[in-house]
Order: C-alpha cells, then structure tokens, then sequence
C-alpha cells in the first residue's frame, strides 16, 4: 500500500443555514480499497459524500481526486467529475418514467455519447452480473426495494465510474431485501473498485473494509482497520458508539 | 374449501356472499332507473304543462329556427375550430418556453427571467376579452407597414398570448412537482441541467400536469367564441346575426350544443385522466 490517495479530502468545512455539518475533515483513500464511513445520524456522513461529486459545494478545503482533479477548485466542470465518480443514494432515485434499461443507457448515450446498441449491451450484461437481467424491460415501480437499488448500482456503474460512492444504501429497505444489495457492494469490492460507503450495517463494514473512520461532529474521530477499530477503539466515544450499535 | 398450498396465489370467496352481492347491485342498478326515469317524466310534464311553454319553445327551441340556422352555425363553427388549432400548439410552446426561462438560475440569464416573469404576471392579470379588445382594436389602428390588421389574426394572437401565460404557469407547476432528489441522480449521472430537464424533469412533468392542461384546451375551445367581438363570423357572430334578423334565439342554443358536443368528449377524457394519475399516484409508492 505505497500507491498514492485515489482520493484526497482535504479539511472541509461545510455548514448549512448556520449549522456546521462538516468542521475540517480530513481523508484519504487509496485505490481499490473500501472505506467505510460510520457515525450517528448527522455525523456528516452523506454531505461528505455528496461534496465528494460536487452536488454539494464546500466552504472550505479542498477535495482532489487522482491527485490532479480538484473538486472544489471554482472552474471545475462538475459535470466532468460526475462522469468520474459513481453515487448510489438512500432513497434509490431511479427515473419512473423509463424502463430499467433506459434508466441504464441514459447516462453513457447522452453523457459518454456512446451508440445506444453498444450502452445497451454493455447495460444488459451489468444487469445480469447482478441477476437483474429479466428486469431490463420492466418500469421501476413493477422492482422490489431490493431490485430497484440493485438498479441504480447498475446504472451508476454504466458510467464507468473510477470511484463509487454508497449513501447509506440499505437503510430504506426491508430487512429481507438488504443481503442482495449488499452482496453486490461485495461483488464490486471484489472486483478491485474503489469503494466510500456510508453504512449503519457494522457487519458489512466489519467484513469489506480495509478502513473505517468513525465520523463524529463534522470530523473523522478515529479510524483504521476494521480489526482494530472494532475490537480495539481508543477514544471514549468510539467505544460509546459501537457498542450502541452492536 | 380446501386449504391452498403455502404461497400459492389464490383469491377465495363465498359463493353465497357473491351470490348475494350480484343480487344486491342487480337490485340497486334498477332502483336507478326507475328513480332517474320517473324523475325525467315527473319534469317534463310540469315543465311542458306550465303557462309560459310554447312561448320558451317557441323563442328557444323553435324546430323551423334549428333547421334553418344550423347548418350555417356549423359552417361557422369551422373558423374557431381553426383557431383553436392554430392557438393550441403555440400555447404549448410560449408555456413552456416561459416555464422555462423562470427555471434558469445563471445571472447572464436574468433579463430573459425578467421577461418572463413580467410577461405570466401581465397576462394572467388581464382579462382575455380586454386583452382581445387592446390588439383587435388598437394593432390595426397603428397603420404600420407589415402588421397585420385582420381581426382573426389578431383575435388568435390575443388568445395565445393570453393562455400561454396560464399554460406556463401550469408547466411550472408540473416542473415543481417533480421531486428534487430525481434531477440530483440525473446531475450525479453526470447530465448537464439542460439534458437533466430534457430527459428526466420535463418528461414527468408534463405527464403530471396533463389533466390541468386538457381543462385549458376545453376553455380555450370555448373562448375562440371571444374572438366574436372584433367582427369574424365565427359561430356566436353568426347566431347573432340569425337570432336578430329572425327575432329568436334559437341559434344561441344551436351554437351552445355545437360547443357541448366538442367540449364534453374532452371534459370526460380530462376526467378518466386525473382518476387515473390519481389511481397511479397511489400504487406507485416509494419506489419512484
């Protein structure tokens, strides 16, 4: 591990009508490894993420991806960043008016101007790397909360991405629907790409992460290996925290 | 009955409880008609028997009146269905140009925003008949080189000008409807805002608001008969004309049967819409 940060946050401060979310955090992840934010509600997890593809921008700091692209910097396409970094969000946010296929192409037709016939091959066999390829016709409402996230993972995916990013994606769904979500995370994670996932499943994390930080008041409070940092936390807080939570 | 297999699908009910209701809605469906019929009868004869009758019949519904007027009202007719053709399509495009210039949020697009703005806030503010007046009237009275003084032309200008600035009002709405979180997967595609609105805001926003839009077709249908007060002879004109040489309004009713019988049709498709988008909006849940 002597390869340089795929991804370099660096002390970003982000408030919202007055109300400091993010207060200088700092983070560093390296290619093809998982990290996995932890933390209670409002700890800042997902406004990091989103301030990560720029559909948040920062008060301060910086966020550089590759070692070259910053974030933040005022003339950043975002749009170019976006083609760069995948985001998969709680709520699914799959588009109800195309089928799951069109959901799929239209991202690397409209974005990476690719023909139709080759998005939609290349679509069809992410579909089915995840079993969804029974799913490609049908229209996002016929999809259990399972399918449906599953779906956007694909979608995101199309794109290419170099790094994705996971905004508490089972926490919407019914208990039964959470290990198929999650063993695509896993398949992903397998396949050596570069994972930021927010997370309240501890096992999960436990199992995929090569780094857990622990995010608390805007900050990343204590982080490292899975290991150590589930068995062995050093700050009071971190200690407090997971053992609330199992 | 015989206990199904776990988790196969079966819908099961009681041949008795069917039977049952079959009977009672066989039951309540001629009640209905009997009441309806009855109370049809019971109208028509106090209605028919009173004194002042034939004299209604007479200056209302007089058969001779009908017969001799009709055809010329349906041929007038011709003339606002023409403008209701041509005023329709550039309705939609003024709404939605307008509804979308007062999305644009970058500053170099302030005086087009501006523009818009100003344009919903004067012509929803007017009335449509004074708005016919100020163009039909004044436009032609200016005398300028190349503008056209033809009172349909200026009738349908006042018209589109008019609804346009209610149908942008009605496709903001439709945009505003569509939930934030929907442009924000589309922007993390990376779409640009154009190609978020073009392929993801617009397309739900115009199947949201496809109800309000179909009740504005049906009172711009109705209002090309506006377009009566700057002289054309579309078909109010024309029962006017009749009604006055004949003394019998006969032709006003010829004309508001030739409007029902375009207008309900449309009214009742713009109803099964908003139940079905209704019905849609209720089964679609969270997913979306």
């Amino acid at each position: 591990m002597t390869s340089n940060p795929y991804l370099h946050v660096d002390s970003v401060w982000k408030s919202f009508d007055n109300h400091s979310v993010l207060r200088g955090i700092s983070l560093e992840v390296l290619p093809h490894t998982a990290t996995v934010l932890i933390g209670a509600s409002g700890s800042g997890k997902s406004t990091l993420l989103r301030c990560i593809n720029g559909l948040e921008t920062v008060d301060a700091g910086s966020i550089t991806i590759d070692g070259d692209l910053d974030v933040t910097a005022f003339n950043t396409d975002l749009d170019a960043v976006r083609r760069r970094v995948g985001i998969v969000f709680q709520s699914f946010n799959l588009f109800p008016h195309m089928k799951v296929i069109e959901n799929i192409i239209l991202g690397p037709t409209k974005v990476l101007k690719k023909s139709k016939a080759e998005a939609t091959s290349f679509g069809l066999e992410l579909l089915a790397r995840f079993g969804l390829e029974s799913k490609s016709e049908d229209y996002p409402d016929r999809l259990s909360g399972g399918q449906a996230q599953r779906v956007a993972i694909v979608r995101a995916l199309a794109m290419k991405p170099e790094i994705m990013l996971f905004d508490e994606i089972t926490s919407a769904l019914d208990p039964m629907l959470v290990g198929e979500v999650l063993d695509a995370v896993r398949e992903l994670r397998t396949g050596g790409l570069t994972i930021v996932m927010a997370t309240h499943e501890m096992n999960f994390a436990r199992e995929i992460a090569d780094n857990v930080c622990f995010l608390k008041d805007g900050i990343v409070w204590e982080q490292g290996n899975p290991g150590a940092l589930f068995s062995n936390a050093s700050r009071p807080e971190t200690q407090a925290f997971l053992s609330r939570v199992g | 009955m015989n206990t199904p297999a776990p988790g196969a699908n079966v819908v099961y009910q009681d041949p008795l409880r069917q039977e049952q209701s079959r009977k009672k809605a066989r039951r309540d469906a001629l009640i209905g008609m009997a009441s309806l019929i009855g109370f049809v009868v019971v109208t028509v004869f106090l209605v028919t028997r009173s004194s002042g009758w034939s004299s209604v019949q007479n200056t209302f519904f007089n058969g001779d009146q009908f017969v001799e007027s009709f055809p010329t009202l349906l041929e007038a007719f011709w003339l606002n269905v023409r403008i209701f053709l041509i005023a329709e399509p550039l309705i939609l495009l003024i709404g939605l140009l307008v509804a979308l210039a007062r999305t644009l949020r970058s500053p170099i697009f302030l005086p087009i925003r501006v523009i818009a703005t100003l344009y919903v806030d004067v012509f929803r503010g007017v009335p449509t008949i004074l708005v016919i007046f100020l163009l039909g009237f004044g436009m032609p009275a200016l005398q300028l080189q190349g503008v056209p003084s033809d009172a349909i032309f200026w009738g349908t200008a006042a018209l589109v000008l008019s609804y346009g600035a209610y149908v942008a009002e009605v496709f903001r709405a439709g945009i505003g409807s569509v939930h934030p979180s929907q442009t924000m997967a589309a922007r993390s595609l990376g779409l640009s805002s154009f190609q978020t609105n073009r392929y993801v805001v617009l397309p739900q926003a115009i199947r949201n608001v496809m109800p309000p839009l179909l009740n504005d077709f049906i009172s711009l249908q109705k209002d090309t008969a506006l377009v009566a007060v700057l002289g054309p002879i579309e078909v109010l004109r024309r029962a006017q004309i009749d009604t006055s040489s004949n003394f019998n309004y006969t032709p006003y009713v010829g004309a508001a049967l030739i409007f029902i019988a375009l207008t309900i049709p449309m009214t009742r498709f713009a109803d099964w819409m908003q139940r079905r988008s209704a019905k849609k909006r209720q089964a679609g849940g969270v997913t979306a």
